[in-house]
């Protein structure tokens, strides 16, 4: 039957093309293909976090209850979104590293680790911050906040972990079940105000019913928080290209080592006889 | 501007955070890429560029 035969010539040829994510399984296209994004990434970043500032200080308005403090938010709540997104992506990359075992999928994790660390920490202090003035405290022990410091040491957790193998490979699967096992807190960090009685307020963007803030307030915070998403994306990128280049410099010493080691045989022999 | 320090704090750490990730992604790159061409300078080829030749 011609139609059967074409169809699975389609089908074979559809299965034989590469996707996006195959085409990116190369590390080397994948610095190529970084490498003539990352500018745009970095000016469009800069130009959001610039246009961010811009409204946060000048065109929203003070808070008829927090004052000018609310200025915080405009960079508190998009280090929050981007601690629990980095988190999120490390747990897909996880995910590719025991299930598709894509080459990059590892690198990705631990290239992102680092900057959910630093974005948590960012979210805890400025957090804290707003907290001495509104709330009258540093810091309480609730459940939002609480389950943001576990998240944070879960980041330094999985940083120690990596550095703790010399084989990147065995490290990435260890990582990436711990990864997994941990990804549970993110929705209990993002639930915990609904779930718990917290003195952290609820939701107020993210809401099935839409957001309650005012759109003076609500497009400085949405304009700021893709300069961070943007910021993220080009720092990541970055730091996943510095581990391609550390995992080549590593493979590259074992080669010279292996090309040196039968070279080395015969003296250490005769060191050997000639010690006896 | 009420709670100018407060605001500052926050401002002047996210600065400073974003300027470490930034300088160690930079020193990284640069360090793994002078150490790769000393490598290679010393006769590690990697199999994609042999294969090539």
């Amino acid at each position: 039957m011609p139609t059967s035969k074409a169809n699975a010539s389609t089908a074979g040829e559809a299965a034989a093309r590469p996707t996006i994510i195959g085409q990116l399984a190369n590390p080397t296209r994948f610095l190529g293909l970084t490498e003539a994004l990352m500018p745009w990434l970095i000016s469009l970043a800069a130009a959001c976090l610039a246009a961010g500032a811009y409204l946060a200080f000048f065109v929203a308005p003070a808070d008829y209850q927090q004052g000018d403090s609310v200025r915080i938010m405009f960079i508190h709540v998009p280090a929050a979104w981007l601690a629990m997104f980095c988190y999120s992506l490390m747990a897909v990359a996880a995910l590719g590293t025991l299930v598709w075992r894509h080459p990059l999928a590892d690198v990705a994790a631990k290239a992102a680790a680092p900057l959910g660390a630093a974005f948590t920490l960012l979210a805890l202090f400025t957090g804290s911050v707003w907290g001495k003035p509104m709330w009258g405290t540093w810091w309480v022990w609730d459940a939002r906040l609480t389950s943001v410091l576990v998240l944070f040491i879960m980041y330094l957790g999985l940083i120690a972990l990596w550095r703790s193998f010399d084989d990147p490979g065995r490290a990435g699967r260890v990582a990436a079940i711990l990864t997994l096992v941990g990804f549970i807190n993110i929705p209990i960090i993002k639930f915990s105000v609904d779930w718990w009685n917290t003195l952290h307020q609820p939701a107020s963007v993210i809401r099935l019913d839409g957001p309650t803030i005012h759109p003076t307030m609500l497009w400085p915070l949405l304009i700021m928080a893709a300069g961070f998403t943007l910021a993220f994306m080009a720092l990541h990128f970055g730091a996943m290209r510095a581990e391609i280049f550390r995992r080549r410099v590593r493979t590259a010493q074992i080669m010279i080592a292996q090309q040196r080691a039968p070279a080395a045989a015969p003296v250490a022999g005769s060191a050997v006889s000639r010690s006896r | 501007m009420t709670h100018l320090g407060f605001i500052l704090a926050a401002y002047g750490a996210t600065a400073a955070v974003f300027a470490a990730l930034i300088i160690w992604v930079v020193r990284d790159t640069r360090e793994q890429k002078r150490k790769l061409k000393q490598l290679e300078a010393d006769g590690a080829v990697r199999r994609s560029v042999q294969m090539k030749r």
